[in-house]
């Protein structure tokens, strides 16, 4: 029996314009949805011409569920993205030539080489770098909501994790803790379907995930995470309830991971009618016809976007390859930070 | 100046900072109201209020996976295990995030996690080991372990000043048993600065936490026989302070490695092996280890006597060595 709230669709402009976007927003989710999918697409191209060592994760069918979280954060939140919320790294403003240098393990890359693939963030954009260990970020998120509550700062937290993540205790122990203390923090869920092989009636066995944060003592809500605008109304009430001082929130976004695991895995065990289903409700093609049909996208609006995308992400590609591989010298750079290294901008 | 118990002294160290700096706060199990299992923060709730001092639930992975996000936020948090053993549980938060954060992301990550170790209680497995060697294997910890009243003072100062994770095992059988003067004014002791516990000229003995206190009571066993031990207290094993062993053993060229963590792949075995390393040609003797054996720590007294280095264990290695 589902207890969580099931989120209802965002239908028209006026109801948008509601929950605080503009146009100019609209187009803004819709160009990040593109430079979000587009940074992978070409990722994969470089992974396959021989350019990016180890492996290569992507979140296809995430785009607008990442998006339309980070859209609906406040300059001062922070959160900790995975590897399927390059949307959030897109839309915090992280430049995409730095992503790229990142998967090409180069000097510019933000973690200049010393990881890999999305296992990085800007901290000056609020973002904290992910580690394979998936749902180990939570407990870490919640403790950032904890500084904020300790100094009074309007501000949150959000922390991300899969479905398959919440097999796991770190999940258990920091909702249970935000929830005792009612941290401003919101636990975003990308309920994917399937953890690598595993389908979810192997990973959980009650009907959502989002129904098990009444036991931890708040609202549980589930979301179509493929309806950006929905995901974004669901997030900034969240967001909002948290920064007021009402605890936390778990949404769950409801997606299929569009591809394998990671760039060696074709997926063979996902039914094709499943991939055939979710197909028919791309985030992007989905958000691009609602702008045409509800805020009039006009073709030389779409042209722009889709042509200065491409652009941006040739220029990106260009400059990330100018980057130099890291010195093997600086292996042994920074396993200890300095008294200086505090000067950050979360230090302050 | 005043006589403390190496128990006061934490405290009082703790206290110090947390008057001084708003951004130090305590979190553990029971550090609140009940002050701790051994009492270091009693009467910190009242004078900081509940927000500073954090009783959290039994959850060792959202202590140090909080304190770890709240201090990447800027605070200065001071996790407390309520027993070292307990660490295991947070080993991830610990070792996946903590220790690697700066290294691969930038991100400093000033942490201290206060570790109450060691045994001689008949706590059995689960409440008297000396982990600190496991720890020693990942970079990116801090790990101190002070033997004294004046240096747990200083060093527990000097572990929330620092801006990494530093694990500060402080030994449960020295908590009310010893007693020191300490300096009432604030002071920093250095990690990774050895103390020269007691000069002697025949034997370097490498110790440190309450193993310091068992080469004492030997070496002045061997003093009666003319032999004068040298007693080097690490104070830190990472980082260690090398050139104080190597100083020693040059000096006396001959050398006891002694720790209450377990033999095989414990920090004793980094200690012998730098010294064959760099110091060679100046041994008389073999590097001789004393450690516990490789077993979990056994419960009933006599069991965990035998386990537990005890003074005539260090005696007789001593001696070995002073006659080779």
């Amino acid at each position: 029996m589902a207890i969580a709230r099931e989120a209802e669709p965002v239908g028209s402009l006026s109801e948008v314009k509601e929950a605080g976007l503009d146009r100019e927003d609209l187009l803004q989710i819709y160009r990040n949805m593109l430079i979000t999918r587009g940074i992978e697409e070409r990722g994969h191209i470089l992974y396959k011409q021989g350019k990016i060592p180890g492996s290569f994760y992507t979140g296809r069918g995430n785009e607008a569920a990442s998006v339309g979280i980070a859209t609906a954060m406040g300059s001062d939140d922070v959160g900790t993205p995975l590897h399927r919320d390059m949307g959030v790294h897109i839309t915090r403003g992280v430049e995409p030539w730095r992503i790229f240098a990142q998967y090409m393990g180069r000097a510019d890359g933000p973690t200049k080489g010393k990881d890999g693939n999305v296992h990085m963030a800007d901290a000056k954009l609020g973002l904290i770098a992910m580690v394979s260990h998936l749902p180990a970020m939570l407990p870490v998120a919640v403790g950032c909501a904890l500084a904020f509550r300790i100094r009074e700062e309007k501000r949150v937290a959000l922390a991300w994790f899969g479905e398959g993540a919440s097999a796991r205790g770190d999940t258990h122990e920091g909702m249970n803790f935000a929830g005792v203390r009612r941290l401003p923090v919101v636990f975003i869920c990308d309920n994917n379907q399937w953890a690598y092989s595993t389908p979810t009636h192997l990973e959980y066995a009650c009907e959502h995930l989002a129904d098990r944060a009444q036991a931890y003592g708040f609202e549980g809500v589930v979301v179509d995470g493929t309806d950006t605008l929905a995901v974004y109304r669901e997030a900034k009430r969240a967001i909002e309830k948290a920064r007021a001082g009402g605890g936390p929130t778990l949404i769950e976004c409801m997606t299929l991971r569009m591809e394998g695991h990671a760039v060696h895995d074709d997926a063979f065990y996902v039914p094709k009618e499943l991939f055939e289903e979710w197909a028919k409700r791309d985030p992007i093609e989905r958000f691009r016809t609602w702008l045409r049909d509800n805020a009039t996208m006009t073709d030389e609006e779409e042209d722009e976007i889709t042509t200065s995308v491409k652009r941006l992400l040739n220029e990106a590609i260009a400059r990330a390859e100018e980057s130099p591989l890291p010195d093997p010298s600086t292996v042994l750079d920074g396993v200890y930070a300095t008294p200086e290294d505090l000067d950050t901008p979360h230090h302050k | 100046m005043a006589e403390k118990t190496y128990l006061q002294a934490i405290s009082d160290g703790l206290r110090q900072e947390m008057r001084r700096d708003k951004r130090v706060f305590v979190i553990g199990e029971d550090v609140g109201v009940y002050g701790g299992a051994f009492k270091v923060t009693l009467g910190f709730q009242e004078e900081f209020g509940p927000w500073r001092v954090l009783d959290a639930p039994l959850a060792e992975t959202a202590i140090v996976g909080g304190a770890t996000g709240a201090a990447i936020m800027g605070m200065r948090p001071v996790a407390e295990m309520q027993f070292a053993d307990f660490i295991s549980c947070a080993w991830d938060q610990l070792i996946t995030v903590a220790a690697k954060q700066r290294y691969r992301a930038g991100t400093p990550v000033p942490i201290v996690i206060r570790l109450p170790s060691g045994g001689r209680f008949s706590g059995g497995p689960f409440h008297s080991q000396n982990p600190e060697s496991s720890f020693a294997h990942i970079p990116g910890l801090k790990i101190v372990c002070p033997a004294t009243p004046e240096d747990a003072k200083g060093l527990i100062v000097s572990a929330i000043e620092d801006p990494n994770p530093v694990l500060f095992f402080e030994h449960k059988h020295l908590y009310r048993r010893i007693k020191g003067e300490v300096p009432d004014d604030r002071y920093s002791t250095p990690i990774g600065k050895a103390r020269l516990h007691r000069e002697g000229e025949d034997v370097s003995l490498i110790t440190w936490g309450a193993m310091v206190y068992t080469a004492t009571e030997a070496a002045k066993q061997l003093e009666e026989q003319d032999a004068s031990v040298e007693i080097v207290d690490l104070r830190s094993i990472m980082p260690w302070d090398r050139e104080a062993v190597l100083e020693s053993v040059r000096k006396t060229s001959k050398v006891l490695v002694l720790h209450e963590d377990n033999r095989t792949g414990g920090f004793g075995a980094e200690i012998a092996a730098t010294i064959a390393e760099e110091a060679f040609e100046h041994l008389d003797a073999p590097v001789k280890r004393l450690a516990a054996p490789d077993t979990p720590v056994p419960f009933s007294p006599p069991l965990e006597k035998a386990f537990i280095p005890q003074v005539e264990n260090v005696v007789s290695a001593l001696r070995e060595l002073v006659e080779y």
